[in-house]
């Protein structure tokens, strides 16, 4: 499944990134992600366009799950 | 994850919140339409340390260190203190210069061009435009892949504390009436609301600010590239509160001439803030964002900050700051060298990206 490693990226990027895959048709892949910020603006953008989404916190960083 | 204040209803009242306390600032002795302006007293802090000898625009003020301390006291109770930086530092540095001197040739931050256009200046209807045209010629470049990197977890914590730790200092010099350090007795440096009450107004700013990630910047640049409104709301409720509590207490006069600190020269008023506005974009936030961020330990904001610092000093030692009477000798020549520079830097930090096999 195809990921988009946002860590260490600062805003917009994160959402640039996944806005760019949704554009593009995809709704199954995972976001990693590292700052609060990143995590309640790329979850506002997926929330928008309906996909839904699972997260794992694995300490570090988090991942979105994204599985229409 | 829950973060009530991230939330729309969250950040509205944030907006709303930070109108008021910018206007009751004003009303205790902030100078007009500047209850508070991040870039203006960036600006006044530059003076105070003698970075600049402008004698009417010196002061410590305690709103600047109250907000990043607040983003710091709050980041650490809720775990979001992470020292971070390495992400295009020097260009960083200068993105915050430029960004300092276009604000100061329109005479305020984004937060300001709404504390003005709250108090009925009309040119600052012309910063706005500058500053919404800024911001959208910003993401043309996030469009095509702008971006300054990535930034790294610090090797150790000091990194993040940095600029923390400075802002203590100046607040101890500050409340120990340090002699050294200059102070202005006439001017808008002059005009401050009592230390414990700017101190404590910046707090509050500082943590609302932390938790809701309120942007001025981003509220326009969201719209352009996702079409959301949400940091916008915020915005939006800043103005409104901070227009409704001029009303209150009769803060508000409308119309082109006189206003306070502020210039009818309306093409300048335009291009700096199209030169900040498209600064704040390619680094990624607004003054006020940038402030939060440091005392949350990136230490990337943190060098955009003392560029913006920097950027002030030169702005009143060479000229280039605007006044009541209008732009600075050489202001219209900086303005342009900014504009040229900042989109050099927005071609050659597109990064090309990989299109998608399969």
């Amino acid at each position: 499944m195809k990921q988009i490693d946002t860590r260490g990226l600062s805003c917009p990027q994160p959402v640039v990134l996944v806005n760019n895959e949704i554009q593009t048709g995809n709704v199954a892949f995972e976001v990693l992600l590292d700052s609060q910020a990143s995590l309640e603006n790329v979850a506002r953008l997926l929330n928008k366009n309906k996909l839904k989404f699972e997260i794992s916190d694995l300490g570090e960083h988090f991942i979105y799950h994204v599985n229409r | 994850m829950k973060n009530f204040l991230s939330s729309r209803s969250g950040i509205i009242i944030v907006g709303l919140m930070i109108g008021i306390i910018a206007s009751l600032l004003q009303k205790l002795g902030n100078p007009a339409n500047m209850g508070i302006c991040v870039a203006c007293f960036e600006r006044d802090i530059a003076g105070a340390l003698g970075l600049h000898r402008a004698s009417v625009v010196q002061y410590l003020r305690p709103e600047i260190i109250g907000i990043l301390l607040g983003a710091t006291i709050i980041s650490l109770i809720k775990g979001e203190f992470k020292p971070q930086g390495g992400s295009s530092t020097i260009i960083r540095f200068v993105l915050g210069f430029f960004a300092m001197i276009g604000a100061l040739v329109f005479l305020g931050c984004p937060w300001r061009a709404f504390l003005r256009l709250a108090g009925g200046d009309l040119n600052a209807v012309l910063g706005i435009a500058g500053l919404i045209t800024g911001i959208f010629a910003g993401t043309l470049f996030l469009r095509k892949g702008y971006n300054l990197g990535r930034s790294q977890p610090a090797r150790s914590k000091i990194n993040g504390w940095i600029l923390p730790v400075i802002m203590i200092i100046f607040l101890f010099l500050l409340l120990a009436h340090f002699k050294p350090v200059f102070s202005s007795t006439t001017g808008p440096g002059s005009q401050r609301a009592p230390i414990l009450i700017s101190l404590i107004a910046g707090l509050v700013i500082g943590i609302l600010a932390q938790r809701s990630r309120f942007c001025t910047m981003g509220s326009l640049r969201d719209i352009f590239i996702v079409k959301d409104f949400h940091l916008f709301s915020g915005v939006a409720a800043f103005a409104v509160s901070a227009f409704i509590m001029n009303l209150i207490f009769g803060q508000f006069r409308i119309g082109f001439q006189g206003q306070p600190v502020a210039h009818t020269q309306h093409l300048w008023n335009f291009l700096g803030m199209v030169l900040a506005g498209l600064a704040f974009s390619l680094a990624g936030g607004c003054p006020g964002r940038q402030l939060i961020l440091s005392g949350e330990g990136d230490s990337d904001a943190g060098i955009f900050v003392i560029g913006m610092i920097s950027g002030a000093a030169f702005a009143h030692n060479f000229s280039l700051a605007s006044s009541p009477a209008g732009i600075g000798n050489y202001g219209a020549y900086i303005t342009i060298a900014g504009l040229v520079f900042c989109t050099l830097i927005g071609f050659s930090m597109i990064e090309k990206r990989i299109t998608r096999s399969q």
